[in-house]
């Protein structure tokens, strides 16, 4: 019965023990909608029919309300206003206070994407990746202007707030990817702000920790608004973004895993890479300062070699801000092959 | 040709009635209640810069009292005492205009609006010393005297608030120099002919209110 | 066609018809030929007919963009445009149908036109105010489309900070021009205060104003004490955007949600603003078309100030996901509760009205038909949005997107143009074709139900608002909502062909086609410049008193 209500009212699916209530007091508040329009539809459009004008200047009863039927009138419907008020007012509660052990998360919105971080270890671009039945505490700032998190499938939303922590809490119910949109107007990309939650179950989840951090992802990204606890690495990482921006990077590398005239920097350090000349390459920081000194070295195959050389407009810390930049825009999405098109495929 | 037509050649001390309304005590009655509603317009307009200011005030206390503390408590005290004299004058105005003297009521005007200007003047003093002190608001501020965080938020509420009342001053001065000269060229106040000068008046009294609330917001406390 | 009806209870005016006014005292429309004596007129019939023209012409420019809107949601990448020049459509079509349309459109049109009437005066009480607020309103339009089309703002009609201090496009005129337009505003609601209050003929006690009177009255009061306060945000938000003070801007210490709170305590009655005089419209309409009284007048009466006073203190509710306080989000959303309960009571009164009534179907009373449909379904979803926990999900979806639009273009816009059609013959002396009205009435309310419930739909099912492209599963419900809106195009299309037919060819109709005894039918249609002639008329009865004389005693008056 639910199914054919979510069919008809184009719910998506529930994904989270949030979604559950909400979704019983919409079909509530629904239900009741319908009916009392249609009853008062009826009413009118039967009074409309039986009392009809019969002679053009027919004249009518005086009819004045009595008491009790404005009563009526006014008290059933405010019943039902503040009931759904009541019920709704306590799931909100239940929304924003978390319950005491949940594991956390920091998320970063940032024109146009969104950042993960954990606070043991691994990060991510775009993906969040949190164990099934266990409570998850977002912790929700923005780096430049408001954004929104909203998933769907968990009936979760909150404002990303630049200088300031929103926090939004939600226990997955079952594994799977959902997807996450900024409901912020933030500027010319916000339709493509888009990411995804992946929830794993608790067994599988373990697993990924394990292999994140026996990966060699750097620590806890700059998603903090106290920039004195954010190691150097990470500050390098946005001098090296702004350097990227000013030295006109961006004209040729996306950030978002576009193709465009050189390769994308989503995803591009410790990728392995082929070259013209048939050879492989792995991905990393000699490589990237490499081609900002000589570009013209190796180059990946199947671009051109229109890169301008940077040798005497950069210093060394400059590149190496801007390896550690392109060193952030890591994805946890383990890709193999070399630079073809996104990284990221949008979920249905 | 329609027009809000004006009845006969106007009488001395009676103001021309409006050909739509209903008699003269309608048009008085209408043109205070539009006032009115006009002086509620534009204390609304300056609440949300009191909300501003209680807002960044209960989240930055410290830097709204030191900076505070940097405002020259004289000429501030001195723009008080000018401006509630000059509503003092402006009611007095009225006073006259119900007796019909239309010269004390010149020359009460007059003297509003020398103590208007006397408020303005000491104002752009304070202002300029602003300037070189480098209170200035936002991305500008430069005072070395105090540098706590959000004290350039409210010097921007400083400048916006008493700014824009600086502005309706002019507006009010304006409005009392238009009464001053008709009331020298037209000579035409009496007991049934004031109420041009009431709401001049009552606009004026709205502009010192402003201040009295400003004052001790930005200057006391 | 017999232009009154036989009873005295039509009051005392007699009867003159179209013929013998023409001659004696020319109808407002031909008193005075040159352009001079229309631009610089102080009629408040002859500037209702040039805010009616100024104001048909913005709906016209933000309708081009709504259909362009919908025309690019077709597909789920790109289809017309780029993505900034799509930013910049929706912000404008927002910026120009609120600012430049909805609020100024019943009050400024029909309330100028038609109050006097009412009231039994002559004029508004401040006419040169009132032809000073046309022109200021065209001031601050005009600034405002300049800026909108040269380079213009992109932020969403909401122009939230930090964003709007931030973005390249141009910000400062169009927040400038909507300044300017919200003096006009300020003086219209004031000058409808004063009116109300000063200019009744003597036999008009406040309960006997016509519930449109009523409607008017509540919201010019919003008008006069919301106005003010967005407008000093519009100035500060300018200024920010030049010289980047960081009032809002939180690098500088500022309070991005100070922004919103300061944003909505206007934006929030402004709404009601636009919807209360639509609610008038229709107890006038719904009392003449059923002629009946209508069923508790003072209910009807004080709700709409309750509404007034109530939604004053339900900002709020835009802000449940904003970081605000739970606490805050419990009282906002209680007394979003209370503003939904004063509607209600309207709605039960108008279809009481109908009871015991004898209803005639005319076009604005077709109208009435969508816009009880549109009222109730679409104030029972406004009600579901205020339920907390629901918006979470709901908040920025196109959800609230078609909620809105029910409610402004649903029931608004249906009482707009059920006024057009009701008072046409009062303001130009002619009918229209009966049939061309039911027609586009039809199409109208048709189109716009296949408008916008799959944007319902659309909100439930997860998309956001303002995304200019979307993952493909939406594409079915855009496709869906687009093919309705241009059924809804075609409606305001055929309206427009045929009332301007009308303007030139439509017979004459005589001073009361309706046979209402609503206050306003009792003078000339079209009236004579100075509204009657000899003596003020009198008002034995109150409005909309259709009892046969010769009946037995008729109750008091509730």
């Amino acid at each position: 019965m639910s199914n054919l209500a979510d069919k008809i009212l184009f719910l998506p699916e529930r994904a989270s023990t949030f979604a559950e209530k909400v979704d019983n007091l919409h079909y509530f508040v629904v239900g009741v909608t319908m009916v009392s329009s249609i009853a008062v539809g009826l009413a009118a459009l039967f009074m409309f029919f039986r009392y009809r004008r019969r002679t053009p200047n027919q004249a009518t009863e005086y009819v004045v309300p009595n008491l009790p039927t404005e009563f009526l009138f006014v008290s059933v419907p405010l019943v039902f206003f503040l009931l759904w008020f009541a019920i709704g007012f306590r799931d909100f509660v239940f929304y924003t206070t978390p319950p005491k052990d949940t594991y956390d998360v920091y998320v970063m919105g940032k024109q146009w994407m969104w950042k993960f971080a954990y606070p043991e270890g691994p990060n991510g671009v775009n993906v969040l990746t949190v164990p099934a039945n266990r409570p998850v505490r977002l912790l929700i700032t923005s780096r430049d202007v408001l954004h929104s998190f909203y998933v769907p499938a968990f009936r979760i939303k909150m404002d990303a707030l630049p200088g300031r922590y929103t926090q939004a809490w939600f226990e997955a119910t079952k594994p799977g990817t959902y997807q996450v949109l900024c409901t912020e107007y933030c500027g010319l990309s916000h339709s493509k702000m888009l990411a995804e939650v992946v929830v794993l179950s608790p067994e599988d989840f373990e697993e990924w920790l394990k292999d994140q951090k026996r990966g060699r992802l750097a620590g806890r990204q700059d998603a903090l608004a106290d920039t004195s606890l954010v190691p150097p690495v990470a500050r390098m990482a946005e001098q090296g973004q702004k350097l990227a921006g000013s030295q006109g990077c961006f004209k040729c590398h996306t950030m978002d895993g576009a193709q465009h005239i050189g390769p994308t920097f989503l995803g591009m350090y410790d990728r392995m890479e082929k070259l013209e000349d048939g050879k492989t390459i792995r991905v990393d920081e000699a490589y990237i300062t490499q081609s900002m000194m000589d570009p013209g070295a190796h180059i990946v195959s199947g671009y051109k070699n229109v890169m301008p050389t940077f040798q005497g407009k950069l210093q060394g810390a400059e590149t190496a801000a801007i390896v550690e930049f392109i060193k952030s825009l890591r994805t946890a999405n383990v890709r193999e092959g070399a630079s073809q098109g996104p990284a990221y495929e949008p979920i249905q | 040709m329609s027009s809000s037509a004006h009845t006969a050649v106007a009488t001395p001390g009676v103001p021309r009635l409006a050909q739509h309304f209903a008699s003269l005590e309608v048009q008085n009655h209408a043109a205070r209640l539009g006032m009115w509603l006009f002086l509620s317009t534009e204390i609304l307009l300056f609440a949300g810069l009191f909300v501003c200011y209680g807002c960044y005030r209960y989240l930055f206390p410290e830097a709204f009292a030191a900076a505070s503390r940097h405002l020259d408590l004289t000429m501030g005290t001195v723009n008080t005492v000018v401006l509630i004299t000059s509503s003092l004058t402006a009611a007095l105005a009225v006073h006259y205009a119900k007796e019909g003297k239309s010269n004390l009521v010149a020359l009460m005007f007059g003297l509003t609006i020398a103590m208007a200007c006397a408020f303005l003047v000491i104002k752009g003093f304070e202002y300029s010393h602003k300037f070189e002190e480098g209170a200035l608001p936002g991305p500008y501020y430069r005072m070395q005297a105090v540098q706590l965080p959000g004290v350039p938020l409210y010097f921007t509420i400083y400048f916006l608030a008493t700014g824009l009342h600086a502005f309706h001053v002019i507006i009010g001065m304006s409005v009392l120099v238009w009464l001053m000269i008709k009331a020298i060229r037209e000579r035409n106040f009496g007991p049934n002919n004031y109420t041009a000068v009431e709401l001049g008046s009552m606009y004026w009294h709205l502009v010192d209110l402003v201040w009295i609330f400003l004052f001790p917001l930005l200057y006391l406390i | 066609m017999n232009p009154s009806s036989s009873t005295t209870a039509e009051g005392v005016l007699p009867a003159h018809d179209a013929h013998d006014a023409h001659h004696d005292h020319p109808s407002y429309l031909v008193d005075g030929t040159t352009i001079k004596s229309w631009l610089l007129t102080v009629d408040h019939k002859r500037i209702a007919l040039m805010y009616l023209v100024w104001i048909l012409l913005f709906f016209l420019v933000g309708g081009i963009f709504a259909m362009a809107i919908r025309i690019e949601m077709l597909t789920p990448g790109p289809t017309i445009m780029d993505a900034m020049t799509y930013n910049r459509t929706f912000t404008l079509h927002g910026m120009i149908m609120i600012f430049l349309f909805m609020i100024p459109a019943i009050p400024a049109v029909f309330g100028n036109f038609v109050l006097p009437l009412m009231l039994g005066a002559k004029d508004v009480a401040f006419p040169r105010l009132n032809l000073a607020s046309l022109y200021i309103y065209l001031a601050g339009a005009f600034l405002a489309l300049w800026g909108m089309l040269n380079g213009g703002l992109d932020t969403g009609w909401t122009f939230y900070t930090p964003y709007s201090t931030h973005t390249t496009t141009t910000v400062a005129p169009v927040l400038f021009g909507a300044f300017i337009i919200g003096f006009s505003s300020i003086a219209t609601g004031l000058n409808f205060i004063v009116t109300i209050h000063t200019m009744r003929a003597p036999g008009i006690t406040w309960f006997k104003i016509p519930l449109f009177g009523w409607a008017l009255y509540a919201t010019s009061c919003i008008q006069v004490l919301a106005t003010p306060v967005i407008g000093l945000l519009l100035v500060i938000v300018s200024g920010e955007q030049l010289f980047h003070f960081g009032l809002f801007d939180p690098a500088r210490g500022g309070d991005p949600v100070l922004f919103q709170h300061l944003f909505w305590f206007y934006s929030h009655p402004a709404v009601y603003i636009m919807v209360l005089p639509a609610f008038g419209v229709m107890s006038e309409i719904v009392a003449t078309y059923s002629r009946k009284n209508i069923f508790g007048y003072r209910a009807v009466a004080y709700s709409s100030l309750g509404i007034a006073f109530v939604g004053f203190f339900v900002w709020g509710h835009h802000m449940f996901v904003s970081g605000q306080s739970t606490f805050d989000a419990g009282i906002f959303g209680v007394l979003t509760m209370l503003v939904g309960i004063f509607t209600a009571i309207k709605v039960f009164n108008w279809v009481g009205t109908v009871y015991k009534g004898a209803v005639e179907f005319r076009t604005p009373f077709a109208y009435f038909c969508g816009f009880l449909f549109f009222t109730v379904f679409g104030g029972m979803t406004g009600i579901a949005v205020a339920t907390t926990s629901l918006d979470v999900h709901w908040h920025d979806t196109y959800f609230v997107v078609a909620h809105f639009h029910f409610i402004m273009v649903g029931a608004t816009i249906m009482a707009f143009l059920a006024a057009l059609h009701y008072w046409f013959p009062k303001m130009f002396g002619k009918t229209y074709h009966e049939g061309w009205g039911l027609v586009s009435a039809a199409l109208i309310i048709l189109g716009f139900n296949a408008t916008f419930i799959p944007q319902f739909l659309l909100g439930n099912y997860g998309m956001p608002r303002r995304y200019f492209e979307y993952p493909e599963r939406f594409q079915a419900l855009n496709v869906a909502s687009t093919a309705g809106s241009s059924l809804l195009a075609f409606g305001f299309i055929i309206i427009a062909i045929y009332l301007t037919y009308s303007l030139a060819y439509g017979r004459a109709s005589g001073q009361n086609p309706w046979r209402s005894k609503g206050y306003e039918w009792l003078m000339a249609s079209p009236p004579p410049t100075h509204n009657f002639v000899g003596p003020q008329p009198t008002y034995p009865e109150e409005p909309h008193f259709y009892v046969d004389p010769k009946k037995a005693e008729v109750p008091d008056v509730v």
